[in-house]
């Protein structure tokens, strides 16, 4: 009953609440036969009259017009971060009319949805969908209090579930900053703006009900239409869709960590030895920390060695616009917009443009633009000496993470940097084997720490480069045991057999399973 | 050695451990109570690194709280053989 | 011949930081300067000293210079920081405000004695002697060549300046004058001299024009105090290519006339003796490469 999977960790082949596990097999072994054998759901076909109203007075009233029903499918997007009010008031009215054994598929949810524990606890929401799961709720889950347990999947892993029908969507709670009364909406202005709404663009293709929520109805029409009204059934304006502060602010700054601008600069010089940094490369880097330093130290080598760069991807941070001002990208995709500045280059530039999920890194397409990368930059909660990556559990076992774009990308690029400190809080982040896997280490070229750089022996002429190059590249058994010399080795957190989570890899098929925190004593 | 005084030494920031040292009845042994950020993963080891220094200046009536920001060994060493130093009033060239 | 120390960058650590000092060693720096001095404060200063104590003990900082700036013997600190360090024989100790002769052979006589005590026998701990008063100006000839313990001078900008009674200022013409006769009586004696620190941790441009400058001059490095200044630093003093190339083949030529028994030999017309050639190895030293 119990398998160890290709990657060593146990998975069973059938799991409760679940159902038959297909196995992981490998980055692109699923991938790899062009026609999967599987279909695309039809989307449902809808007609209206013309001259009629798509306007609702209130969500409720919204929310009343789809059928509300026991065992529906709820999706939202997750663009209002921290800010986000819509999720809780949607769950919130669904609870209060009785409806219970919910699937919630969110794009991801955040610090803003603790305020779901108790309706996670209820059965109210029995499924969660999601690419990561933050704070109490995480907690929750972790202990056992869910019916059924999570899939976490990536942000392509999520455009392939909605297009094979593996979330049916019954209703997409779609929030925007600016919508007209047709439904015609996007994020990229008014006094809400979160930039791009990539992660609702597929939602609302395949949702029986779509309804937009807005707190800024503008004349019809609204212009850009990220969204589009042919997809939309109804229309709500709201007071307000979220926290403004918490859902985008200000503009990203890089650290002034020594540690992060050490690991950062260390990575660039990889980078720039690695053979993929020439004319025309592209490039994506995370939202923060070591991460997004190493755009800083890559504008720096790009404007002294005169190199342009052909397109950044991903979550885009102003940082990135600022390197598009300035000459050094042609262009920017942008799928999710992590600062209020983004808003502004969103709608203006044309250079900067708007892309779903789907395009940015769904599996099951022609090929996604993740599959166009060179280079990108990520971050890892802890690695092993496989180049396997959590980015879903933290140390204590529970979930507090998020799969976001890390396997997508990972698989994508032409060279895969991850970058994190040997060491956090004393806890070791390079370990025999991670607690759970996200990423893949077939799809990790590099992780790069303060002591040195690892490469993935599946790589050697990568090695070869970097040490002629002359950087420091440690052998990663040897890195974690001296690692381990430093911190001590810690005790690891105790499971329960009771699966809580599942991780999908992108192509669909199951790479790891969360198990339950054992919390006895 | 009796610890006649309270002291304490370290600090509350990252990888740093702040120790306090109080006074005891005689014969009432070693109370440690110790808190930490990592306590899941290394409240045993924390706590015999603090035995080890009690034991090198042979005390063994003491209580010691101990609040833990994931300070390394030789931190958690320093800072108690500092609080105890101070609260024997051996410590040398301070203020 | 050997390879003379890089001290490119010298970045201050504060002694009563665990998370600073247990990642002192990664961040690329030349030599490391563990400070029981300015950045302890007052009733801090046993603490520090047992901290520094434990890291240097069993912390690994990798190929770096270990140094530890102690407090002056008037102060009630001094004695204690040297009977806690000494034994442990770092690489070296800085020694703050030296203004004499004999401050120097105060302070080697305890240091002897207190390695005696620990049966050191074979000391290898150097001393770098800091300059931060107009009286250490005055006498560094005499400091520099005191004794073969001290292998460095390094001077002090912001005590020299508050002794001089003027206004550290950007261009530093107040140092002028100090900074020059710090590294001529280094030089008479064949030590490194290293400079002042840089305070302004943001203006990296300000910090490559004043490296180029105290580079110019003759200074080995520079102490930092942020980890983001090294890089700034290591890049004006890293030789250029062209540098290199000229070294390799000044070494390649020398080793090849030592096999046949010949001194001084030419390259393109220019005379190569000894000087040239030492000059030569510390560019191939800093840039890291073996012939």
């Amino acid at each position: 009953m119990h398998t160890k999977n290709i990657l060593g960790f146990d998975v069973p082949d059938f799991i409760e609440g679940f159902g038959d596990v297909e196995h992981y097999s490998g980055v692109w072994n699923k991938l790899k036969k062009e026609n999967i054998g599987e279909t695309i759901i039809s989307p449902p076909v809808k007609s209206r009259v013309a001259h009629t109203s798509k306007m609702k007075n209130s969500l409720k009233e919204a929310i009343d017009a789809c059928n509300p029903h026991d065992g529906m499918t709820v999706t939202f997007h997750h663009h209002l971060r921290g800010g986000d009010y819509i999720v809780e008031q949607t769950i919130r009215y669904l609870a209060e009319v009785g409806i219970k054994d919910i699937t919630l598929a969110s794009s991801s949810l955040t610090s803003a949805h603790e305020c779901l524990v108790p309706f996670v606890k209820d059965g109210t929401i029995t499924r969660i969908f999601s690419s990561g799961i933050r704070d109490e709720l995480g907690k929750a889950i972790s202990e056992g209090h869910m019916k059924n347990p999570v899939v976490i999947h990536s942000h392509g892993g999520r455009a392939r579930a909605i297009k094979t029908g593996r979330i049916k969507i019954d209703l997409a709670v779609v929030a925007a900053s600016a919508a007209d009364c047709e439904g015609n909406c996007t994020g990229s202005f008014g006094p809400s703006a979160f930039g791009s709404i990539g992660y609702a663009m597929i939602d609302v293709m395949y949702a029986d009900k779509v309804v937009v929520v807005t707190d800024n109805l503008v004349d019809f029409p609204c212009i850009p239409p990220s969204i589009r009204q042919h997809n939309v059934d109804h229309v709500v304006k709201v007071e307000t869709i979220g926290d403004p502060s918490k859902i985008a602010s200000g503009t990203t700054r890089i650290t002034k960590s020594p540690m992060d601008l050490r690991i950062a600069e260390m990575a660039a010089d990889a980078i720039e030895q690695s053979g993929v940094f020439r004319e025309g490369y592209s490039f994506q880097v995370g939202a923060g920390g070591a991460s997004l330093a190493v755009a800083k130290f890559m504008r720096d080598k790009m404007k002294a060695q005169e190199i342009k760069g052909s397109f950044m991807i991903g979550g885009i941070t102003s940082y990135c616009v600022d390197m598009l001002n300035e000459g050094l990208f042609n262009a920017l995709f942008d799928v999710q917009s992590f600062d209020a500045a983004v808003s502004t280059s969103v709608h203006g530039n044309t250079n900067h443009v708007e892309i779903s999920s789907d395009q940015y890194a769904g599996p099951y397409n022609c090929g996604c633009m993740t599959n166009k990368l060179d280079v990108v930059v990520l971050g890892a909660l802890e690695v092993d000496t496989d180049f396997n990556v959590n980015v879903i559990t933290g140390a204590d076992g529970v979930i507090r993470g998020a799969s976001g774009g890390h396997s997508d990308t990972a698989a994508g690029a032409k060279l895969t940097v991850v970058v994190c400190p040997s060491f956090r809080g004393r806890l070791p982040m390079i370990k025999k084997r991670v607690q759970n896997v996200v990423t893949p280490g077939e799809s990790i070229d590099l992780i790069v720490t303060e002591r040195g750089i690892c490469v993935n022996p599946n790589n050697k002429n990568l090695e070869v480069k970097l040490k002629e190059a002359g950087l420091n590249i440690v052998d990663i058994d040897k890195l974690r045991e001296e690692v381990d010399k430093i911190t001590g080795v810690p005790v690891e957190p105790k499971f329960t057999n009771k699966i809580v989570g599942v991780i999908e890899y992108r192509d669909g098929s199951v790479i790891d399973v969360i198990r339950a925190v054992d919390t006895e004593d | 050695m009796e610890i006649k005084n309270s002291a304490q030494a370290g600090t509350f920031e990252s990888s740093d451990i702040l120790v306090m040292v109080e006074p005891v009845a005689k014969g009432s042994g070693r109370d440690i109570d110790l808190t930490s950020s990592v306590y899941m993963h290394y409240a045993d080891s924390i706590n015999n690194v603090i035995i080890k220094v009690l034991d090198k200046f042979k005390i063994e009536d003491v209580k010691i709280l101990a609040k833990d920001k994931g300070a390394l060994d030789p931190t958690i060493e320093a800072r108690v053989e500092t609080a105890i130093k101070r609260a024997l009033d051996i410590q040398e060239g301070t203020l | 011949m050997a390879a003379r120390r890089k001290r490119r960058t010298m970045l201050y650590i504060p002694g009563n930081n665990p998370a600073m000092l247990q990642q002192g060693g990664v961040y690329g720096a030349d030599g490391l300067l563990l400070d029981l001095e300015d950045a302890v404060a007052l009733n801090q200063k046993d603490a520090a000293r047992i901290l520094v104590r434990n890291m240097i003990n069993t912390v690994d900082f990798y190929n770096c210079e270990v140094t530890v700036r102690i407090n002056h013997l008037d102060t009630p600190f001094g004695i204690a920081d040297l009977e806690e360090i000494v034994p442990l024989q770092p690489d070296a100790i800085r020694y703050p405000k030296t203004e004499s002769v004999e401050d120097l052979k105060r302070l080697i006589s305890i240091v002897e004695e207190i390695e005696k005590k620990h049966n050191i026998e074979n000391p290898t701990m150097t001393i770098h002697a800091m300059i931060e008063t107009a009286l250490g100006v005055q006498n560094v000839f005499d400091i520099a060549a005191y004794s073969k313990r001290v292998d460095c001078i390094t001077i002090g900008g912001q005590d020299l300046t508050a002794d001089m009674n003027v206004v550290k200022t950007k261009d530093g013409n107040e140092l002028d004058f100090a900074r020059k006769r710090i590294v001529m009586a280094a030089k008479a004696n064949k030590i490194d001299a290293i400079d002042t620190v840089f305070a302004d941790v943001d203006d990296d441009e300000g910090l490559m024009i004043e490296t180029e400058m105290i580079k110019g001059i003759g200074f080995a490095g520079k102490a930092v105090i942020n980890p983001r200044q090294i890089s700034t630093i290591h890049d004006v003093f890293n030789p250029t290519e062209e540098e290199i190339r000229k070294a390799v083949r000044i070494i390649r030529e020398f080793n090849k006339n030592r096999e046949a028994g010949i001194g001084v030999f030419a390259i393109d017309g220019k005379m190569i003796d000894a000087p040239v050639v030492a000059r030569a190895q510390y560019i191939i030293d800093v840039a890291g490469i073996e012939i």
